[in-house]
């Protein structure tokens, strides 16, 4: 390499470290300043009253709707970057000629790491059936994917601390990989459509991980960030206004009544509730932790927050197009008995 | 030149489609465009992950929604 470009290079590398400690550092001034800005805006500058319950409110909806969206933007560029390094042409790479049990849990760990979006569930599923990897492990790879959300991880672990994080990871990998290797004995190959085996693969485009420099990983992980918090605004402010009408008027003891500890069916119910709404781990995550404060057991509020994730309608009507409605519903039915049973496990031991 | 836009209707395929148009309208090349929404079209070159970009049967991008300068650059090296 000849010495002018290896010296703009080396200049635009300098560039590039000086724009990621920037981020950096924008990033939490930001979350620093977020509770001390509203404070002194609402309370000081407006002189609104910190014990009312309308000041109280608000002084949630504009501190929670902040912090969540920083999280959000934070950790979607965090891994994103991390993301580049895989692609899910590696992943299946790696499952493909993998039996069942080692196969299922390798499925469902790199279901949380590979990145996918819902809207190639599809094309993923009939990608892994043609180079042999098992229905049951691609059913695996499928549940974890949405089922663990990183954004979930990181807003309990911000939120609830790293126990009840970890609580999510493990027991997310535990019902991915068991409904994976029931789905899997129940010889589900019939009700897949059968155009799915018909299909020929004609050739195995091979680009990505490997291509990318620091640089672009920095801009994708800044694009995702845009792209993501743009998608997902609406429902992280649906889900906090809604937090914060709970936080302010809802009597302290009208939920922890009707869906606490005291009620057998809460867990169900929660679950029930979850399947047809339609948001995503930020838009969910003021509302758990406003019932959290009002004294609903964790483990009702993890099957609640997973069942509104993992199992969404506009995924299932996707879905739909590769499996047949038995399997379907089966599936339906074994992710949501999956998480009914950590609900209940965690309202158990927690 | 054929380029064909692979992915089944979301959002971000449907962002290429239309940066693809306008890149080669930019270049003022000769060039097809297809939208390709049928999954098994799609499974059939390899693609997993959508949006998807095929010139002259080759798959160029895949899985994500390029800038326009990016996308210019991938369409010149391939008209050349």
């Amino acid at each position: 390499m000849n010495t002018s470009v290896e010296i703009s290079l080396r200049r635009s590398q300098g560039r590039q470290t000086g724009r990621l400690i920037l981020l950096g550092l924008g990033w939490f001034s930001l979350y620093w300043v977020n509770g001390r800005v509203w404070n002194f805006l609402l309370f000081t500058l407006i002189g609104v009253n910190k014990e009312s319950k309308i000041g109280d409110s608000i002084h949630f909806f504009l501190y929670d709707f902040t912090k969540i969206a920083l999280l959000l933007v934070g950790i979607t560029f965090v891994v994103t970057f991390a993301r580049s390094f895989i692609t899910i042409e590696r992943t299946r790479a790696l499952l493909g000629g993998k039996r069942e049990g080692i196969g299922n849990i390798l499925a469902a760990s790199a279901g949380i790491v590979t990145p996918f979006c819902s809207c190639s569930a599809v094309p993923v599923f009939i990608g892994f059936l043609g180079s042999g990897v098992p229905v049951g492990v691609t059913l695996s790879f499928l549940i974890a994917s949405p089922l663990i959300n990183e954004i979930a991880v990181g807003l309990l672990f911000t939120m609830f601390g790293w126990k009840i994080a970890a609580i999510y990871l493990l027991s997310g990998l535990v019902i991915a990989i068991s409904a994976g290797i029931f789905l899997g004995r129940l010889k589900v190959e019939r009700w897949v459509e059968p155009f799915v085996f018909a299909t020929k693969i004609n050739e195995t485009p091979n680009f990505g991980a490997s291509g990318y420099s620091i640089n672009e990983r920095v801009t994708l992980g800044i694009e995702e960030a845009k792209v993501i918090f743009l998608k997902i605004w609406p429902y992280l402010l649906g889900g906090i206004a809604l937090g914060a009408a709970i936080h302010g008027w809802a009597p302290t003891t009208f939920f922890a009544q009707y869906a606490g500890s005291g009620n057998p069916f809460a867990v169900v119910i929660a679950v029930i509730v979850g399947i047809p709404l339609y948001s995503n781990a930020a838009g969910v995550m003021p509302i758990v932790q406003v019932l959290y404060d009002k004294g609903l057991p964790m483990g009702t509020l993890l099957a609640f927050m997973m069942s509104v994730v993992a199992l969404s309608l506009p995924e299932m009507i996707l879905l739909r197009r590769v499996l047949k409605p038995k399997l379907l519903a089966t599936f339906i039915t074994v992710v949501g008995l999956g998480i009914i049973f950590v609900g209940y496990l965690f309202n158990a031991i927690l | 030149m054929n380029i064909k836009v692979l992915g089944p209707g979301c959002r971000n395929c449907i962002t290429l489609d239309r940066i693809t148009h306008e890149v080669i309208a930019e270049m003022g090349i000769e060039a097809t465009i297809e939208k390709i929404e049928d999954y098994a079209l799609i499974a059939g070159f390899g693609v997993m992950s959508t949006p998807a970009l095929v010139v002259d049967g080759k798959v160029l991008l895949s899985g994500r929604v390029p800038t326009a300068r990016h996308l210019k650059e991938i369409l010149e090296a391939a008209h050349s």
